[in-house]
């Protein structure tokens, strides 16, 4: 199959569909593709903080504005996104007391808001916090659902001209005199070749920007660091809590929805692919976080997951915090290639400054002088994210109260026709939604059967609509299966261990999949 | 009976403490031996069950071979791992294990069969084959079926969910090509809203009822030589509602497990229920123990309630046959694994990190999976020094560490042998 569009994004992250929005808004036609799912990489797998910059006044004073200046824009532009939760820097006995002391001063330098707060009545505002805190800042940290902020700039770009190939992995480019002709990419699921022809070509692949890179025989010197985060059960607290110390592991504390996220980790891979929570990494969280929150210790988590930092080597800096996570937007003009450029590392929090930077350089390539829209212009809702909020489908099927509409996950509540639904808004282009996508799009298999059970109905429910053949909902369920068990695999202690038992009872002991046995 | 019931006070020889599997056959075997028994526990597992009563069906070895079969598995395991609980039996033994159960429940009116020296094979709901030893009769003709690759229809029901007889048809085309599928609706139960295997088997046990799903079924049967239907035909009298319903369609029938909640736990529950205690068995069904009393060489003092103490149990012996982490024989916690009522030494990996692999699915299999109750040849727990925790405690059942019956395929079989030399070396004491 042959494609053709004006600026081809590749990666479907934050920055990808951002810049989708973005190049939409100025009139310029664009196709995103993904070899995954739309945050399937870092924007599926960060903390969900809406920075106010106070975590990096030490570090990275530069990136600092930049959160601040981002996060205040996205409060007010893409308001269904973000829960504006406030936040708090405390300091236990024994974190460092210079740190502390000249934190209110460095955040001023960097114009963030930052108000001191008697640990008493810190400890008021949230009880979950050690009573043996020192020290207490309020700051302007705030909590956003980084899938609906995708699926909202997607939805508007798509709305505007823009087109998506999910599923499609850039496997090669196509160069003639100086310039990308075409792209070649994977279609994973047909196992099909495509070659998109482009005028423009942008890598918005975060992590794995330096593979992409390369294909175009581009070198970019990256190091790759994982983070782990933990989903509790129940919220615990109301604002954002961080560590007030120098940037180290298990500082913060995200309240999202009705969970809590904890975390986050940094560690060493040798490849943007080998990530995923250890078990390790967990119990230094816990044990390191407890001084701060002592209910972390005897708290159910549900899930954990990682994602990948994708940091721009300069120096040879040793401490990986210690890069910049400022973004980096290069141009590969100097690389030999007049329409390619890259544009990674940054943060969630400055996705639309990464996005609208690009944008620019996309532009005067093309002699474009559209101006930028997106620092003004609210992002439309699009409710695409919808069913991926904790009660919305019970609502919505109390509500119906229609009998013949059957609950395929019952823990969340997720019915046959919300199912169709997204099912539906997925078949684009003959496009063949998955189990793993359906999971994505709803709270399907996020409830306390971790899956077991809507597994099943759900492949029986896509057998009977079609939308599997032959075995491939064998193969479908398997990488189910699999899949949630990365993130529930390094949580298994307590009752979690019998759940577990019991999937591999019904999994293995009685359905026999993980065994090959033809009929 | 002996059995001495002073207000709240009971005394006798042989308390068994679980009432899953291994508790229910160990229950049996006692009577059998005329040991004055009790047993406490919930249903367990045994709700969760399929109703196929596994042996030995994918080999313990790294390289999990499929068992053609059990018995000559069973010599190989034992000589390969000596330290896994089969192998403190011998074939004799397991097989009269195997067939005093299965004898159990053809004496309560539901009969099993297999072969005596070969797995059975059959299809789950999902598509895939499963190796089992022993099948309710209702399933044996799928058995039969799936070796002819015989023309036959699967039939699913409207509502009954996670039970889709295109998905079996889908899965299993390339092997089984003369497959067909229908779904039909229940037209004495035409209510809109999901279908539960238990209230259809409850509905089938009247014959109005099976004869409108016979007329229901009719005009697909095409030329079907077999009908495959969910597990769904009666809880009482499985074999019965099966055979009327071959009677009316002219075809043999056979059932197909469905998932969770099925009616094969349901069958068996209400076997144990009414047939243990006519065994002369003293059950406390949905009571458990709550505390264990004991002094070495003596009498065992055990609180039995259901959510607080309610009667003091006194024996002789002990079994405990209160399962894994599901049957909460096993507990845990960040730091590791204990056994739950007597926090007996437990066989486990050094840390949690090896406790699971990074793969669900990994056929090598959870090390977690391998950990529990170290015994002795007698089944008796044993402490580091590999002396017996207690003379005259006993363990048998899925508690027991350096088997997994998950990946072997072997639940109830271990359940049942464990129990049967259990009891074997209980009655060997003489008390
Ligand atoms: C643990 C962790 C916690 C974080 N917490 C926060 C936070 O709290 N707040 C914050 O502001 N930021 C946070 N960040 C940073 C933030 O998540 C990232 O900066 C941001 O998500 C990057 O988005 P992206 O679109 O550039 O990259 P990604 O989201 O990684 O997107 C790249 C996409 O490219 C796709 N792709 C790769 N190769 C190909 C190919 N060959 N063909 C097609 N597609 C391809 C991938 O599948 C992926 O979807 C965190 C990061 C991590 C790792
Ligand atoms: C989903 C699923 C599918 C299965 N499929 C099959 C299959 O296809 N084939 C097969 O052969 N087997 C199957 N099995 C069942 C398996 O045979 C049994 O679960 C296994 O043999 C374990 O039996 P058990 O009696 O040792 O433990 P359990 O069944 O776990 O029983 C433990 C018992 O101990 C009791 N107990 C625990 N603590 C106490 C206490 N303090 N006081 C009193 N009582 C206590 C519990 O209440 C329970 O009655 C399946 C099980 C499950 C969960």
């Amino acid at each position: 199959m042959t494609l053709k569009t004006q600026v081809l994004i590749i990666g479907g992250g934050a920055t990808g569909t951002g810049l989708a929005r973005d190049l939409s808004l100025r009139g310029i036609n664009c196709m995103l593709v993904e070899k995954q799912d739309i945050n399937a990489g870092a924007s599926g797998g960060n903390h969900g903080l809406l920075h106010s910059g106070a975590r990096y006044i030490a570090s990275d004073p530069a990136s600092a504005k930049e959160c601040r200046e981002e996060g205040s824009i996205l409060k007010r532009l893409a308001p269904q996104c973000v829960e504006d939760t406030g936040g708090l820097f405390v300091a236990v006995k024994g974190d460092n007391e210079n740190y502390i002391a000249d934190f209110p001063d460095r955040c001023s330098r960097c114009g963030i808001s930052c108000v001191a707060v008697d640990p008493k009545e810190a400890l008021v505002l949230e009880p979950s916090l050690s009573p043996d805190i020192i020290a207490a800042y309020a700051v302007e940290d705030a909590s956003i659902d980084p899938f609906m902020l995708s699926l909202d700039n997607l939805a508007q770009a798509c709305e505007l001209g823009a087109s998506q190939l999910l599923h499609h992995q850039v496997v090669g480019f196509e160069k003639r005199g100086g310039k990308i002709e075409a792209v070649r990419l994977m279609d994973r699921r047909r196992d099909e070749e495509v070659r998109i022809f482009t005028d423009q070509v942008v890598n918005a692949c975060g992590a794995w920007a330096g593979e992409v890179a390369a294909m175009a025989g581009v070198r970019i010197n990256m190091v790759y660091s994982q983070g782990t985060l933990v989903i509790s059960r129940m919220r615990i607290g109301e604002r954002v809590i961080n560590r007030l110390r120098k940037a180290a592991d298990a500082d913060i504390l995200v309240p999202a929805g009705t969970v809590s996220i904890f975390g986050t980790t940094s560690r060493r891979i040798d490849a943007p692919d080998n990530y995923r929570p250890t078990t390790d990494e967990i119990d230094a969280m816990i044990d390191d976080g407890m001084a701060m929150i002592p209910k972390l210790a005897d708290t159910r988590y549900i899930r954990a997951y990682a994602g990948v930092r994708p940091l721009v080597k300069s120096g040879n800096d040793d401490d990986d915090r210690a890069v910049s996570r400022g973004f980096s937007l290069m141009d590969h003009q100097a690389d030999g290639l007049d329409n390619f450029i890259t544009i990674t590392g940054g943060k969630l929090t400055t996705y639309r400054l990464m996005a609208e930077k690009t944008a620019d350089l996309v532009c005067r390539r093309m002699g474009i002088t559209q101006a930028c829209r997106t620092a003004h212009e609210h992002l439309p809702a699009s409710h695409a994210a919808q069913y991926t909020e904790p009660g919305f489908t019970p609502k919505l099927w109390f509500k119906k109260n229609d009998p013949s509409d059957l609950l395929l996950c019952e823990c969340e509540m997720v019915s046959t026709a919300v199912f169709n639904e997204i099912a539906e808004s997925l078949c684009e282009n003959g496009h063949r939604p998955g189990l793993l996508e359906m999971g994505q799009r709803s709270r399907v298999g996020k409830g306390p059967c971790q899956g077991s059970f809507c597994s099943l109905r759900m492949t029986a429910h896509m057998y009977n609509k079609g939308m599997l053949k032959n075995g491939e909902g064998i193969a479908e369920l398997k990488d189910f299966l699999n899949e949630r068990w990365r993130g529930i695999q390094p949580l298994l202690w307590g009752s979690a261990v019998s759940q577990a038992e019991l999937q591999e009872a019904l999994h293995c002991g009685l359905l026999n999949l993980d065994v090959e046995e033809s009929a | 009976m002996g059995l001495q019931v002073k207000k709240n006070n009971i005394s006798c020889d042989l308390m068994i403490i679980g009432a899953g599997m291994a508790g229910v056959a160990a229950a049996i075997f006692a009577a059998r031996n005329g040991i004055d028994t009790v047993q406490a526990g919930l249903t367990g597992e045994t709700l969760y069950a399929s109703g196929l009563f596994d042996l030995y069906g994918v080999s313990h070895s790294p390289t999990r071979e499929l068992i053609d079969d059990p018995w000559q598995g069973l010599r190989q395991l034992k000589k390969k791992n000596p330290e896994h609980p089969f192998s403190l039996l011998s074939i004799d033994q397991i097989r009269t294990a195997m067939d005093g159960l299965t004898k159990f429940m053809e004496d309560v009116g539901q009969p099993y069969k297999g072969y005596p020296d070969k797995n059975a094979r059959l299809i789950t709901s999902v598509g895939t084959i499963k190796r089992t030893y022993r099948v309710p009769e209702t399933l044996w003709e799928g058995v039969k079926a799936l070796e002819k690759k015989e023309p036959c229809l699967i039939v699913d029901i409207q509502g009954l969910r996670g039970f889709s007889a295109i998905q079996m048809v889908e899965s299993l085309s390339h092997s089984w090509p003369c497959l067909a599928a229908a779904t039909i609706n229940l037209s004495w139960d035409n209510r809109l809203g999901p279908k539960y295997a238990e209230h259809i088997a409850r509905g089938l046990e009247s014959e109005s009822a099976r004869m409108e799903m016979a007329d229901a079924i009719r005009p697909h049967l095409g030329d079907a030589k077999t009908l495959g239907l969910p597990a769904v035909l009666g809880i009482q009298d499985p074999l019965g509602v099966c055979r009327d319903m071959e009677k009316k369609l002219g075809l043999p029938v056979f059932e197909i497990p469905t998932m969770p909640p099925a009616v094969a736990g349901v069958r068996l529950k209400e076997a144990f229920d009414i047939h243990l205690p006519r065994l002369g068995i003293q059950t406390f069904f949905h009571h458990t123990v709550h505390t264990v009393r004991h002094q070495k060489d003596e009498r065992f003092f055990l609180e039995v309630g259901r959510t607080a103490p309610e009667i003091t149990v006194s024996a002789d012996v002990v079994l405990l046959a209160t399962g894994r982490f599901l049957g909460k024989g096993l507990i845990s916690d960040r730091k590791g694994i204990r056994e739950a009522l007597l926090d007996l030494p437990v066989s486990q990996p050094d840390h949690r990190r090896y406790w699971h692999r990074e793969s669900f699915l990994d056929p090598k299999g959870h090390a977690i999976n391998l950990a529990g109750l170290e015994v002795d040849d007698s089944f008796r727990p044993i402490t580091a020094r590999g002396l017996p925790a207690c003379p005259n405690l006993y363990a048998a059942g899925s508690i027991l560490a350096y088997q997994d019956w998950i990946r072997t395929k072997s639940g109830t079989g271990l359940a049942v042998a464990t129990a049967y030399g259990a009891i074997e070396a209980i009655k060997r004491t003489g008390k």
